[in-house]
């Protein structure tokens, strides 16, 4: 009867393992390349960036109150990695139909206001932001090319304050690309923060 | 840091005394925190919100007791969180003969509770108990929660002395009352 019990509890912890465990990236993963849609009215690629070191893929909106607090971080971080080949790629995941402030025409005047100098592309059909794994915004997710391909090297959190920019402590996106820009271990690979659902 | 003193004061002015942190304020902190509180008694706030860090908010994240608690995680700003909580609501009122408490934790800003928290709470009249959390060190207690959260609200949270499940989703009231009742057995 104990035994039985051990399995049934095995097989329940198996089971619920299977339904909640996320299918996306891990770290170590080649990430798939793709071809979206841009604010500039082009379509971009991770393979566009010839010169590129890696990425900083970011899954963000409009709407989000998280993605808003980080807005200007996003662009800092463009500014500060393009030119040492880590640009920023935002990929804006919501489906448009459920979340109107994040149509195309809704991001263009956001990415104007704000003066975003990286792509901020929309994930039509919504079928890279599964593959990625990514389940809210912001969520980022730091490439580096290596033999592998856009292997992933870091899954999370921009940094540990979503409320003050001031009062960060560890800035993880940072942290990471710094580390594989001098070839060091990245010391927190994965990261958590509360976000907004991607909408559906 | 003073939110975090005013938490504390709260914690213990509800005797909530088994809470460590409690003992840990020095004398000093104290008169500082009381000051804090009066400010606020002052205040014309409709109602005082309760506001708890992390290390507040975990007494409310275990039992001792026969109960059940479903803690709801959500926001103001979170379409499919607003969407369900009238059937945690109905989930509190139905359940509560069997001893089934719901509790809602609000991630809203701290510079949102006056402007839009407060005023939800009292415009939709809410019945359960709703609480904030407001911790920015999200990386530490997110997994704290759930080792399974990745961070996206609606977010919910089921426990007894017995057994507790984590959900990312949202429900509809018949999911709802099907997890509970795996809990009433």
């Amino acid at each position: 009867m104990y035994t039985l019990k051990t399995f049934m509890a095995a097989v329940a912890i198996l089971v619920s393992s299977v339904f909640t465990s996320n299918p996306g990236y891990k770290i170590g993963d080649a990430a798939s390349d793709f071809s979206l849609m841009g604010i500039s009215g082009k379509k971009v690629s991770l393979s566009d960036y010839k010169n590129a070191k890696g990425y900083i893929v970011i899954f963000t909106c409009n709407t989000c109150p998280y993605a808003i607090a980080y807005e200007d971080r996003i662009e800092a971080l463009h500014k500060k990695y393009a030119s040492k080949g880590y640009p920023v790629i935002a990929i804006m995941p919501n489906n448009p139909a459920v979340q109107p402030g994040d149509s195309m025409e809704a991001m263009k005047v956001r990415a104007k206001e704000k003066g975003f100098t990286f792509p901020y592309l929309m994930d039509e059909g919504q079928k890279i932001y599964p593959q990625y794994g990514a389940t809210k915004t912001p969520h980022v997710y730091v490439l580096q090319k290596t033999s592998k391909g856009n292997e992933v090297k870091y899954i999370g959190a921009i940094d540990d304050n979503y409320q003050d920019v001031a009062a960060v402590n560890t800035k993880y996106v940072e942290n990471a690309v710094d580390a594989l820009l001098s070839g060091n271990e990245i010391k927190e690979k994965e990261t958590r923060a509360i976000g907004c659902t991607i909408k559906v | 840091m003073g939110k975090i003193g005013f938490i504390l004061l709260l914690l213990f002015l509800s005797c909530k005394n088994e809470s460590k942190s409690t003992d840990r304020l020095s004398a000093n902190e104290q008169n500082e925190t009381l000051k804090k509180g009066d400010e606020k008694a002052t205040a014309s706030t409709p109602f005082d919100l309760e506001v708890y860090d992390f290390e507040g908010l975990e007494p409310f994240l275990t039992t001792n007791s026969d109960k059940t608690y479903v803690v709801n995680f959500w926001a103001t700003w979170c379409a499919p969180c607003i969407k369900e909580m009238p059937y945690f609501e109905k989930l509190n009122s139905n359940y509560a003969d069997k001893k089934v408490e719901v509790i809602f934790v609000s991630l809203d800003f701290p510079n949102k509770y006056d402007s839009n928290l407060k005023p939800f709470i009292k415009d939709q009249n809410l019945k359960s108990k709703v609480i904030a959390l407001n911790d920015t060190d999200s990386n530490t207690w997110i997994p704290k929660i759930s080792e399974d959260w990745s961070g996206a609200i609606p977010a919910t949270l089921i426990f007894n002395k017995d057994k507790r499940q984590f959900y990312e989703q949202s429900f509809t009231y018949g999911e709802l009352e099907t997890e509970v009742k795996q809990f009433l057995k």
